[in-house]
This record gives structure tokens, C-alpha cells and sequence, in this order.
């Protein structure tokens, strides 16, 4: 198993992370991840993470609730088995709302729930490394995945000038439980640079 | 700085004291980590005893039949189907706050919505088992799912508003309980990382799937989140609809009515944020989380129970009205007769209904009586107690004097067993919640860490100040000399 190298500064306030995570972009590294205890509106886009496209998986899901739902009862009740409810129509489409519409709800969430939990691997019993456990708790850790070029002490006093309180290098055995963002991650931009 | 919106200086704080990060975690992960109080170990074995109560009179159900209750020919649904009614109401609320409100970005959700959804979840539970037992031959129960069979395959109705409940019921229930899980997950890590005993690490390690706070995980969350709110809130007014759809469908004066799903939807609101209240004002205070949940949140869920309060007291005069201009003879006889006059066998239910609904809540209208602990609490209890009389009104007065005077009924009154049954959910009800509150945050931790800066207390006074700096100002003067 490969070991990768990992400079991890740790900050205390997410108004002084902001600024750092645009400084280290801008300076080059290579940000493996940065781990927050709640959720920090606007740190995707300054990390250069691709939107997800969670929304899509669940429109689709949703659409193929309905589908179930009108398919199958149409099949039930019009070909497999007519039933003469009180003299209706055997099609009788504004009595399957309320199913129709439940079905789709529920296979849009539940669809949604699994793929949230592929995408992010996540399941009981799995266990993954964010590198502080107080990440969880008031710390915003960043940690930067070193490669041949990049000098580890360079990295660690840069890390300290943009207001990490705490700098430590880090080496973790590469798999699925560090993450994989690459393909979601875009390049710095020059619009970025510019800024 | 994304996380510097504008707040008004108007709106007090939503986190009271001066706390930062750390300070959040340790006072809400306090009462899961320390020991059991005593009182909660009574009100826990009070719950067991009441759930063990509850087993023993379904059990006697199932062994006699439904006979066992004091159903009759007329009155086919009592107790049981008013108390379904009644929990599914009640589990209507968490779903609101964290759907209907996070969608309004209502930031006053975050210190109650946690615990609202686990009330939904065990109300919807206690709520599933009155039509499940109602069956009689409960083993039979299967049969309400369209699966393949020996009949034909003969297939549900689905033109029925009683299947469209089975699907309702149960979409409601797992929807609910995702979107309740999901928004755990952090929190529980939080936890996990915090334990210090064996069992602890494993089980919290278990039960947050693993959660590392990624900002790419958060991303996801963040989107899952806002989509699962978006399905909830026509979901948990459909649920609602469907229910009354029981009634509204069917030919029965009193029931036959078009104003029944918005004036259920209403009701169940009304009757989930009074039992909401009930949960949290004692929650508040044994687990000492007065800090989050503030007075301000009291108050505005009492401003909620107001409005709907008095929306219900328009449906009730609404279907006065519409009763006397029908001119429909049994219509008139059902309101007039069998609920309004006092003097008539069942017209006392229809006047506790009254005045607990529609009288007492106005008391909210002062906001002395709306920040006043005492008087919530009691208040909460009686539009507990007034929304039950609403489904005993509407079910029982309807059926046992209708069309046919020779098939009136005796005057119904419920068996041992019956009641029995009603506290067996409460036990059920109650042994969850206690379970909930020692084993999970009651409060949303990373929710109340999100609006903290922008809510919280020692924020808030500060914000003056900051609101005057433009961003890259902020940026400036807060975040480049800090660490070096």
C-alpha cells in the first residue's frame, strides 16, 4: 500500500480559513481535503469542488417513482385484473394521485439517501481517517497532500503565516477510506488568480 | 465572508450566553455522555410499565377479536381510529420545522427541529398500530400490499383513500426517518470522536457510518438536505390530506365535507407543536439546554399554535355554516344535533373540543402568557387533549346516530382493553423518547454551530460593528494577522 505524505494545519476560525484555503490555491498546493464540523456555505466553490449533481440523481429517481406507480396500477387495474369500482372507469387516473405521488417521493428519497451514501462511502462499520478527531468538534483542518517537489517545511511555515494555529506532517496509507476528490476538483483558475 | 449574512439587531439571539465551538459540543453532548438522572430512569420505567400495559391489551385483542373493544355495529370505529388520527396529527410537526421551515430559512428550527423529528417518527410509529391491530386477524396484515397472490392476483383498490393511507403512512415514516438519520450522522460522529469507553467508540462509530465532516460530504449533505425538505413539505401535507381523504370520501354527514384537508392539516400542526412543546419544556429544563432552547423559541412556537388554533376554530364555524345553508336534513342533524347541543348524549365532546381548540389558545395573543413557562405547558396539554376530542367528535358523533334511526347506537363507551391500547402507545411513545434523549443529541449540534455567528448571543452584539466592513475589509482586519 502506497503512503502519501500530508502537511495538516488546523485553524480555529472559519473567517481565517477562507482566506487561507484561496492563499494556498493560489500558491500551488495541492489541498487533499479540509474537514469541518459543520457545514461552511461558499468553501466548496473557494476549493474549487465541482457542484454535485445529487439533485439530478434525485429528479430521476423521482420520475421513475411515478412511472412505477402509474405503469403498475394502470397494469393492475385496467389489464391483469378489472375491477368495476362503483361503475368508474377501469383508467381512472385522479384516484391514483395520492399513490403516484407517494411513490415518487419515497423513491427520490430513498434513492437519494443510498447514492449520498456511495458517493461518500459511507456505512456502519466503515471506518476513515480526518486526520484530528476535533474536526468534529471546533477545528477546521486542512490538509495538504504533499508530492516529490513539494518541501515539507516551506509548506508547514506557509500554512502558519495564513493562520493555522497548529501544523503537523502526516503520513497516511492511500485508499478509499482517505477519499477521492480528484475528479471532482477543478483546476485553479487564472479568473481565481486574478482576484 | 459567506458566513457573515445579515442578521437583524431586532431578532434576539437564538443561543444565549457566550459560547464558542467547543462550548456547543460539550453542553449538548453532556446529557448523552453523563450518567442517567433519576428521574429519567422513572419516567423511563413509567414508560416500560405503561408500553407492557399496552402489549397485554393488544395482546387480549388478538386473542378475542376486536370484541374485546366496545365497537359496535354503528360505531366500527372508536378509540382506536380517534387515536390514530390523533398520533398521526402529532407527527406532523417535526416534519414541519425541518422540511417547511429550513425551506423558509427559519434559523429558529435549529435548537428544536432534532428532537421534533424524533417525535415524529415515534408518533407515526404508535399511529401505525392502531389500524394494523384494528385488523382483527392481524396476521393477515400483509394483505393491504399489492404482492403477487393466490387470488388472481386480485390487486388492492387502489381507488381507495384506506390503501392511499398505507402508502402515505409509510412513505412518511421512511422519508422521515432518512431525513432525521441524515442530519444525525455528524453529530454522531461528533460523539464518536469524543468517546472515551469501549462501548461508546463502537457504538457511535457504528451508527456514524464513518462521517469525516469532508467539505465534499458536506456539499452532498447540504444538497440532500434541501432536496429531502423539498419532498417533505408537500409530503407531510399530503399525509395529512390522505387521512382526512378516510373521512371526506366517504357518504357520512358530519365527514362529507371538502374543507377536510386543509382544516386536518391545520390541526395536526396545531396538535404537533403543542406536543412539541410538552416534549421540550421539560426537556429544557431536565437536560439543561435552556440556552438553545430559549425562551424565543417558546414563544414563537406559541405564535404557531395560535394562528392554527384559530385557523381549526374557522373550520369548525365553516362547517356550521355549511351544514345549516345544505339545508341537507341529516348534515343539520349531525352538527346541530349530535355535536352542537350540549344536552344530546355525545354534545359535551364537542364543547371540550371547542374550548380547548379554539378558546383557550387565544390565551397566546399576550406575549406574557406566550413566554410564560407554566402556562405553555399547561396549554400544550390541553390542546392535546382538545385535538383528541376533535378526531372522538368527528368520528364517533358521525356514525352512531345517522340515516337510519333503527340502527342508532347505544352510547358507546371504550373497554379496558381499548384504553389500554391508547396507553400502550404512550408507553411506546415515551420509552423512544427517553432512549432518544439519553443515547442522541437532542439538539442538531452542527446546525446550532452553522447559525452561531450569525445568532448566537456574544455574536450578535458584535455584529454592529462588523455589518459596517465590507467583506474584503472583514477579511482583512479578521483573518490575516490571526495565526502568525
Amino acid at each position: 500500500m502506497a503512503v502519501k505524505k500530508f502537511v495538516v494545519g488546523n485553524f480555529d476560525d472559519e473567517a481565517v480559513l477562507f482566506p487561507a484555503v484561496k492563499k494556498v490555491r493560489r500558491a500551488g498546493y495541492k489541498i487533499h481535503d479540509v474537514f469541518t464540523p459543520f457545514p461552511i456555505h461558499g468553501l466548496d466553490k473557494a476549493m474549487g469542488l465541482r457542484d454535485t449533481s445529487l439533485h439530478t440523481a434525485g429528479f430521476i429517481y423521482g420520475i421513475s417513482g411515478t412511472a412505477t406507480a402509474v405503469g403498475f396500477i394502470t397494469w393492475a387495474l385496467t389489464i391483469d385484473w378489472q375491477i368495476n369500482f362503483g361503475g368508474k372507469p377501469f383508467f381512472s387516473l385522479p384516484a391514483w394521485i395520492p399513490v403516484t405521488f407517494e411513490l415518487t417521493v419515497l423513491f427520490a428519497a430513498v434513492g437519494m439517501v443510498l447514492t449520498f451514501c456511495y458517493l461518500c462511502q459511507l456505512a456502519p462499520f466503515v471506518k476513515k481517517d480526518h486526520f484530528n478527531p476535533r474536526s468534529t468538534d471546533d477545528t477546521f483542518v486542512m490538509a495538504l497532500e504533499c508530492t516529490d517537489k513539494t518541501s515539507e517545511t516551506e509548506a508547514m511555515s506557509f500554512l502558519q503565516t495564513i493562520g493555522a494555529k497548529e501544523v503537523k506532517v502526516e503520513y497516511k496509507e492511500t485508499g478509499w477510506w482517505l477519499g477521492r476528490y480528484d475528479k471532482d476538483t477543478m483546476r485553479f483558475q487564472k479568473k481565481e488568480a486574478d482576484h | 465572508m459567506a458566513l457573515l449574512r445579515y442578521e437583524s439587531q431586532v431578532r434576539p439571539p437564538l443561543v444565549d450566553g457566550s459560547k464558542d465551538y467547543h462550548q456547543v459540543t460539550e453542553d449538548i453532548c453532556r446529557p448523552v455522555e453523563a450518567n442517567p438522572s433519576r428521574l429519567w430512569w422513572i419516567g423511563f420505567l413509567v414508560s416500560v410499565a405503561l408500553l407492557i400495559f399496552g402489549i397485554i391489551s393488544v395482546t387480549m385483542e388478538v386473542i378475542y377479536g376486536t370484541g374485546q373493544w366496545n365497537l359496535n355495529k354503528t360505531v366500527g370505529w372508536g378509540w382506536d381510529i380517534t387515536n390514530f388520527v390523533w398520533w398521526v396529527g402529532i407527527g406532523h410537526a417535526g416534519t414541519l420545522i425541518s422540511a417547511i421551515l429550513l425551506l423558509f430559512r427559519q434559523g429558529w428550527r435549529t435548537g428544536v427541529n432534532r428532537a421534533a423529528e424524533a417525535m415524529t417518527i415515534f408518533a407515526v410509529m404508535c399511529a401505525g398500530q392502531f389500524p394494523i391491530w384494528h385488523m382483527g386477524r392481524v396476521w393477515n396484515a400483509f394483505f393491504v400490499l399489492p404482492y403477487p397472490n393466490t387470488r388472481g392476483p386480485l390487486w388492492v383498490n387502489f381507488n381507495s383513500p384506506l390503501l392511499w393511507d398505507v402508502f402515505a403512512i409509510s412513505t412518511y415514516f421512511t422519508v422521515s426517518l432518512l431525513f432525521w438519520y441524515s442530519g444525525l450522522l455528524p453529530d454522531l460522529a461528533t460523539l464518536r470522536d469524543r468517546a472515551k469507553v469501549k462501548w461508546r467508540k463502537a457504538f457511535y462509530g457504528v451508527a456514524a457510518f464513518g462521517w469525516t465532516g469532508s467539505t465534499k460530504h458536506w456539499q452532498r449533505h447540504e444538497a440532500l438536505s434541501l432536496v429531502l425538505a423539498g419532498l417533505s413539505t408537500p409530503l407531510v401535507l399530503s399525509v395529512h390530506t390522505i387521512v382526512s381523504f378516510d373521512f371526506a370520501t366517504s357518504v357520512v354527514p358530519g365527514w362529507h365535507t371538502t374543507i377536510f384537508p386543509p382544516y386536518f392539516v391545520a390541526g395536526a400542526i396545531f396538535s404537533g407543536f403543542a406536543m412539541v412543546q410538552t416534549l421540550l419544556v421539560v426537556t429544557r429544563k431536565v437536560l439543561g439546554l435552556e440556552d438553545y432552547i430559549t425562551i424565543e423559541h417558546i414563544d414563537v412556537m406559541n405564535k404557531v399554535i395560535v394562528l392554527t388554533g384559530s385557523i381549526v376554530g374557522i373550520a369548525y364555524l365553516t362547517e356550521l355554516f355549511m351544514a345549516w345553508y345544505s339545508a341537507v336534513g341529516y348534515e343539520e342533524f349531525a352538527f346541530f344535533e349530535n355535536r352542537l347541543n350540549l344536552s344530546s348524549p355525545y354534545g359535551w365532546s364537542y364543547w371540550i373540543m371547542m374550548g380547548c381548540n379554539v378558546l383557550s389558545p387565544q390565551i397566546f395573543w399576550f406575549k406574557k402568557m406566550r413566554r410564560n413557562l407554566f402556562v405553555t405547558f399547561f396549554m400544550s396539554i390541553l390542546v392535546n387533549i382538545g385535538m383528541w376530542f376533535e378526531r372522538f367528535v368527528i368520528i364517533v358523533t358521525s356514525v352512531y346516530r345517522d340515516y337510519l334511526p333503527s340502527a342508532w347506537s347505544t352510547y358507546y363507551t371504550p373497554t379496558i382493553w381499548e384504553v389500554g391500547f391508547y396507553m400502550g402507545t404512550f408507553g411506546l411513545f415515551f420509552t423512544c423518547y427517553f432512549l432518544f434523549s439519553k443515547f442522541f443529541p437532542v439538539i442538531a449540534l452542527a446546525e446550532i454551530k452553522h447559525i452561531l455567528k450569525k445568532n448566537g448571543e456574544n455574536f450578535k452584539d458584535n455584529m454592529d460593528e462588523v455589518e459596517e466592513e465590507s467583506t474584503e475589509e472583514f477579511g482583512e482586519k479578521h483573518g490575516h494577522d490571526h495565526g502568525a
